[in-house]
């Protein structure tokens, strides 16, 4: 009775992730410039990530298996916010900015970054 | 159920490199390789499951470790490069 209620719930916990996980590809794909790319990848990537690994660690039981998955959890909760971080940084140090605020921004660079995409 | 949720997670990593080939920019190319290789950490941490192979989880820590070091490394790398073609262009 217990590991049937676990197993749908590990079930529940990995479609979820999964469609996240599509959900953020999508954005990834139609979205019109990098800041709200960035926005769609990064944010669906921590929860989407987050729920695929604790559906396996519901799968997984008390082994090793499930300290291995916490490692992987926290490591992709850390790294990839601030891979997230370190991009947009860069970008905007770089003379990028947001679509909507393009108009503004009379700069080069800027215009010539709404012209390529 | 796994073999939906790595179904699910080859589409997004396709998505994720038809980006890379078409971002218009280096950052989009960046974000890209980016998503694509943590698409490819819980990818492999599914295959575990799917082919009850337990030593997987260690090849995906591993690539986790070397997709955030590669990152920023880039990061650091084009950051630089573009400081020093401005300060040459002037």
């Amino acid at each position: 009775m217990i590991e049937l209620l676990l197993d749908i719930l590990s079930w529940v916990l990995l479609l979820s992730g999964s469609f996240f996980c599509l959900t953020g590809g999508i954005g990834l794909m139609r979205f019109p410039e990098f800041f709200s790319r960035i926005h769609a990848a990064s944010l669906t990537d921590t929860l989407g990530a987050s729920l695929i690994l604790m559906g396996l660690m519901l799968q997984a039981g008390i082994t090793i298996t499930l300290a291995k998955l916490i490692m992987i959890l926290i490591l992709s909760l850390i790294a990839g916010t601030t891979a997230s971080h370190a991009m947009a940084k860069a970008a905007l140090k770089s003379g990028m900015c947001p679509l909507d605020q393009v108009d503004r921004s009379q700069q080069p660079e800027i215009k010539a970054y709404k012209d390529k995409s | 159920m796994f073999a939906v949720t790595a179904l699910t997670l080859l589409v997004v990593m396709a998505l994720a490199l038809a980006r890379a080939f078409l971002g218009p920019t280096l950052y989009d190319r960046i974000l890209a390789v980016n998503n694509f290789g943590t698409k490819t950490v819980l990818l492999i941490a599914v295959m575990d499951f799917l082919a009850g192979r337990p030593d997987f989880l260690d090849i995906a820590i591993v690539y986790a470790l070397i997709n955030f070091i590669s990152i920023i490394g880039v990061l650091r790398f084009f950051e630089y490069a573009q400081q020093k073609t401005v300060e040459h262009g002037e």
